[in-house]
């Protein structure tokens, strides 16, 4: 018979803390092997060449006060931005009304950065946007407050970016729940109508909207009815970020376990309050990533709106370079636009992924 | 529910006849009856696929039967919203994977479908909450997130959380079979804690030891019928169906 080999505990082992981990240093980093020595050699040279130049070009000989002759023959005209700002920022808005459209986009700013934190996600800040995005309406518009009219085709800028982003998303995000829903229902009429609205709409440029909206539509209309180029941009980003919303959110939707809704239901709870305390938290917080990543999506294609003859950031930006008096600084003014859309588009991204890891903590599994 | 002046007996908690029910092509229940007294006791058993999850499923309405009718405290189950909801209210369940709700604390998990539902007063659903946690042994619990608890801690505060709607039935769907062995006899001592407090419980498990301990009767179920129902002494004493017969040799080692 074969030995059995028996053990029996006298001592216990003794619990140790865990070897420290070795930091690899800056020099291992850069010249571990041949392949980094070379990338960084490489990479060195294209500096020492690339930054001598750009510095020259940005700093050394630069403009940085003066008008447009002194622009000529020089480095960079960070002049024309101080001379121009008004007329990037906020288009052909009559320049003498211009406080207007500055009140407006503090306002946003305001409300956005007294949404952020969780103790201010009240019904109240909920009411305050509302009464932002109204009264900014009301103010770019001046006839209702008596100011003097100023039409949304003279609109322009920043103004408009803030606010086709934020109507179109505010608008098209209960719309794509209502969508992504539709898609999961049992009733075979809002399958049909959910899949058509978001299959044509993913299937069409969002360009080819636009134009639809600005020319086909009001051919369709019967006569007298008219919408405003900017009501009309509207409706198709709209439409445009609730088709996208919808299937993101249809995402989230599709990664709860069906549990959660038995368990819901079980304890008596309707469908509808299922579904606002149960189903879309969950959903909503499983796709913060691609959610995060449609929103930043919409922002930065508000610029298409040029198509359509409307003034946003980028096209405001353009129309600046217009002028004779001054040598069309186009880099310039390009960096200052891509700047704000950065600012926008980086601070979303940061916040969304605070956002993640505060509603994360605790519930990870 | 009121005392039937004929005869002098309390009409039964629940009434299960003629229930029949297709997966498709597929008879998952064939032709089910069962009737439960008040403050019965009844395990369920038999091999998987056998019809007894769905058999209680049916009860609230997880699944939907196409022939027969069940009836639970005189209210019959139909297509009928309000009628479910109403059963629903009243019958507590725990399911086989808690299903607690990741994204609540363990006490916004036992209050909201008492404020929702029952539109309790938010002091009122708090310290019920802390009452029902208390009684399956986890009060200090209350804040935590369900992620954070382990599996035997999660099966109670579902317990918990269902008994919160003061519900006159409870179904058990398997509720110790995801746990591991260690967590199971916790979650067993307060089924038998419920089951000693007179609640009308209707379990599917297999765990036999707790049929012997508080069942006052145990079905054996298989291919979708009722096979044999008897008193746990004579289910496990002298088995008389062969299905049984060879289920219970297996299951007992």
């Amino acid at each position: 018979m074969m030995p059995v080999e028996a053990f029996l505990r006298q001592d216990a082992e003794a619990v140790r803390p865990a070897p420290a981990l070795v930091k690899r240093g800056w020099r291992k980093l850069l010249f571990g092997d041949v392949a980094s020595s070379l990338l960084t050699v490489l990479i060195s040279l294209c500096a020492l060449w690339a930054v001598p130049r750009v510095l020259d070009w940005a700093v050394f000989d630069a403009v940085w006060r003066g008008n447009g002759q002194a622009c000529f023959d020089a480095g960079a005209c960070w002049a024309f931005l101080g001379a121009k700002w008004p007329l990037i920022l906020f288009g052909i808005y009559p320049p003498d009304q211009q406080w207007r459209p500055i009140v407006v986009v503090l306002a946003f700013l305001a409300i956005t950065l007294w949404s952020l934190p969780e103790r201010n996600w009240t019904r109240a800040t909920a009411t305050g946007w509302l009464v932002v995005i109204v009264s900014s309406l009301l103010l770019m518009g001046g006839d209702t407050l008596g100011l003097q009219p100023v039409p949304t085709g003279d609109w322009g800028g920043l103004p408009i970016t803030i606010l086709l982003t934020v109507l179109s998303l505010t608008i098209g995000f209960p719309f794509g729940i209502l969508l992504a829903l539709g898609r999961r229902s049992e009733d075979r009429m809002m399958r049909w109508l959910s899949v058509g609205f978001i299959e044509i709409v993913r299937g069409l440029p969002l360009l080819t909207m636009l134009f639809i909206a600005a020319i086909l539509l009001p051919l369709m209309l019967p006569d007298g009815v008219t919408f405003d180029n900017l009501s009309r941009a509207l409706v198709a980003l709209t439409f445009y970020s609730a088709a996208y919303l919808a299937e993101v959110i249809r995402g989230g939707l599709q990664s709860l376990p069906k549990g959660q809704e038995e368990a819901a239901r079980a304890l008596g709870l309707g469908r509808l309050a299922t579904l606002r305390f149960i189903i879309l938290p969950q959903a909503i917080h499983a796709v913060i990533p691609p959610l995060t990543n449609t929103v930043v999506v919409v922002v930065k294609n508000t610029s298409l709106v040029l198509v359509v003859g409307l003034f946003d950031l980028l096209s405001a930006g353009r129309s600046a370079l217009t002028d004779p008096d001054w040598p069309s600084p186009y880099i310039e003014t390009y960096i200052l636009v891509g700047f704000v859309y950065f600012v926008i588009c980086f601070g979303i991204s940061r916040y969304s992924l605070w956002l993640e890891h505060k509603l994360s903590a605790g519930v990870q599994r | 529910m009121t005392t039937s002046p004929l005869t002098g007996e309390e009409p039964p908690a629940i009434v299960i006849d003629g229930l029949n029910k297709w997966y498709g092509d597929y008879h998952a229940l064939r032709n089910v009856e069962l009737s439960v007294k008040r403050g019965e006791r009844i395990v369920i058993c038999g091999p998987s696929g056998s019809g007894k999850s769905t058999l209680i499923r049916c009860i609230n309405a997880l699944e939907t039967h196409q022939e027969g009718a069940i009836t639970v405290n005189g209210t019959q189950l139909s297509s009928n919203f309000k009628a479910i909801d109403e059963i629903r209210r009243d019958v507590g369940m725990v399911f086989q994977g808690f299903n607690l709700f990741p994204h609540l604390t363990i006490l916004e998990n036992c209050m909201l479908a008492p404020m929702r539902v029952r539109r309790q007063p938010l002091a009122e659903a708090e310290e019920r909450a802390r009452h029902f946690l208390a009684r399956v042994r986890i009060p200090e619990q209350a804040d935590k997130y369900p992620g954070q608890l382990s599996g035997g801690q999660q099966q109670r505060v579902a317990i918990a959380r269902a008994l919160c709607m003061s519900p006159s039935v409870m179904l058990f769907d398997e509720p110790t079979s995801a746990l591991d062995a260690e967590m199971v006899k916790e979650v067993l001592d307060i089924m038998v804690d419920l089951a000693e407090e007179g609640m009308t419980m209707l379990c599917v498990t297999h765990e036999m030891g707790f049929a012997r301990q508080v069942a006052d009767r145990v079905i054996f179920m298989d291919a979708g019928q009722i096979v044999e129902m008897n008193t746990p002494a004579e289910f496990f004493g002298n088995p008389r169906h062969e299905r049984t017969r060879t289920f219970l040799a297996q299951v007992l080692h």
